[in-house]
């Protein structure tokens, strides 16, 4: 059984025009996130993946459907029952949200309170906690003395004290430069295996996914429009918009205006070859344009890596007779996907 | 200067009887103001504890009180200072109606201050498992006690600005007797060390209050 599932979830917020339709956030959701899952969650502002994760601690009520979390439907629960809920889900935020007035280690403190844990116990795991987000020595500073990192750190072990299974990160490192967030991804990656918690992670970076993630889902309009595991969704995105998305993360297929440019600068036609890990053979193409007389020059591409396995897009002008490139084209498809630009 | 060395004595009295007015108005009104403010930050749309009835109620009733001149206000509260404190003409008196008058502007001040406090602290905290109750006590009032020390110093010296006009009911302080002694006998000079005194007051009180804001901002 999975440990979160979602089932036809919608939520609405009343429009602020009266008479107006309501506003729709989420509109009719399945998911179901596994325990030990690392759930990315995609797509462009304003797609509804905020509020999605905010349905699974129910910070924010869904308007209808069923949302069962590590058993309990939680769409029915009285909110002092939400409260014990929430006790078991852990969660970090973009801005950190620290609490500015109290220390490092009162921050940490905090949710063990609200849990009555008694004092003895609540020292002893605040300790720990601090102990391993490797702040030990910050315990008694305030949150506007720390860097941006440490202050991830802190949310992270705040987060963990109640010794959640589910973590909700909502665009936890976006507002870190990339060596702070590898500092981050790496601990939450040690939350994952160590700790064995469940993650749902809201992102729109490419280094979130490729380090931490395991499966994904990509958000449109309230809507989850394609999901699976990592390598599929992103080596070979099915629906337009998730196309389009992992484009804008990805590099290596050229956008129409880099096209355009590309398009000036070579002579020849622009062609763009997809290759996926298991069923490239990159040499193999190469040869087959070279024994054609296809010339053939590299304009564009890059090649990913997920979880140790490899796709990538090459974009090449391919220069020669028309028609022994189609006759090469043809042979290369066996190898790669073919994408002519026009 | 000659009037002034015999009613020193009397001066002294004067600017003790403020400090009293200015201590208890804080005391009441000061009190009085942070549960209305509290009430208008916790009921606004969006809020912890929204509730469009009773922010429409503080909110009128804010808005009608405030803009009422002060020196109106005293006579216009002077039958109801009668009926709670006893008497509508002394010290006791006066302070209710400052207390009275004060809380309602003093609301607006806090409430503004709780406004700072940042949506995202609020959430953690609810995200935590905490109760409405607590993230409104541990966690909204203490983000914002920088910023209210800084607002309650400067209701302090509104405090000492309205507390001259006791005279009105038969109060005592500082604005008694600079009118009495000052004024209406023709010696600016006793006015003026009023004045002063008041002045040494306001500086000293708001030296405190920006000194106790940046222990608590650490800043």
């Amino acid at each position: 059984m999975p440990l979160v599932s979602l089932r036809d979830v919608a939520k609405r917020y009343p429009s602020p025009q009266k008479g107006a339709p309501p506003i729709s956030a989420i509109d009719g959701v399945d998911l179901d996130i596994e325990a030990g899952d690392v759930y990315g969650i995609i797509g462009y502002s304003g797609a509804g993946k905020s509020t999605l994760v905010r349905l699974i601690n129910a910070l924010e009520p869904a308007t209808s459907g069923s949302i069962v979390v590590d058993g309990t439907e939680i769409t029915t629960l009285p909110e002092s029952k939400l409260r014990e809920l929430r006790l078991g889900i852990g969660m970090i935020f973009q801005q950190f949200n620290l609490f500015n007035s109290k220390t490092v280690k009162r921050n940490v403190s905090y949710p063990l309170e609200v849990a009555g844990v008694p004092k003895a116990e609540r020292i002893a795991r605040v300790a720990e906690l601090l102990d391993f987000v490797g702040l030990s020595d910050k315990a008694n500073s305030y949150p506007d003395q720390l860097s941006g990192g440490q202050k991830q750190r802190v949310g992270i072990a705040r987060a963990l004290a109640t010794s959640p299974r589910i973590l909700l990160a909502d665009e936890a490192t976006s507002a870190l430069d990339p060596e702070t967030t590898q500092e981050v991804l790496t601990l939450l990656k040690r939350v994952n295996e160590d700790f064995g918690v469940t993650i749902v992670v809201i992102t729109h970076e490419m280094d979130v996914i490729q380090t931490l993630a395991t499966k994904v889902a990509v958000m449109e309009n309230g809507k989850v429009i394609e999901h699976g595991d990592v390598f599929e969704v992103f080596s070979d995105p099915q629906h337009a918009a998730s196309r389009k998305f992992v484009a804008t993360v990805i590099k290596g297929i050229p956008s129409p205006t880099e096209l355009q440019v590309l398009r000036e600068r070579h002579v020849g036609r622009i062609v763009t070859l997809s290759f996926r890990d298991g069923d490239v053979d990159q040499a193999g193409v190469f040869l087959t344009l070279a024994e054609a007389g296809v010339a053939f020059e590299l304009v564009y591409g890059g090649i990913n890596d997920i979880r140790g396995r490899a796709f990538g897009h090459l974009t090449l002008a391919l220069r020669g007779e028309d028609a022994a490139i189609d006759r090469a084209l043809l042979e290369v498809a066996e190898h790669a996907t073919v994408t002519e630009a026009r | 200067m000659d009037t002034l060395i015999p009613l020193l004595p009397k001066l002294f009295e004067a600017f003790g009887e403020t400090i009293n007015l200015v201590v208890f108005s804080l005391l009441f009104g000061g009190f009085g103001g942070f549960v209305i403010g509290l009430g208008l930050y916790v009921t606004r749309v969006g809020s912890i504890l929204q509730n469009r009835l009773v922010f429409g109620i503080l909110n009128v009733l804010v808005n009608i009180f405030r803009p009422i001149p002060f020196v109106i206000f005293i006579a216009a509260a002077q039958p109801l200072a009668r009926l709670v404190i006893g008497s509508g003409i002394n010290d006791a008196a006066f302070i209710f109606i400052v207390s009275l008058g004060a809380s309602f502007g003093i609301s607006r001040i806090v409430e503004q201050n709780l406004l700072t406090v940042s949506p995202g602290v609020i959430e953690a905290s609810r995200a935590a498992g905490a109760s409405r109750l607590r993230t409104i006590f541990r966690i909204v009032v203490p983000e914002a006690l920088g910023p209210l020390i800084l607002g309650y110093t400067f209701v302090f010296v509104v405090l000492v600005d309205m507390s001259a006009l006791a005279g009105f009911v038969g109060g005592g302080g500082l604005g008694a007797f600079a009118i009495q002694w000052g004024f209406r006998q023709f010696e600016p000079v006793v006015t003026w060390a009023a004045v002063i005194l008041i002045i040494i007051l306001v500086q000293v009180i708001q030296f405190a209050g920006n000194a106790l804001a940046r222990k608590v901002l650490r800043r």
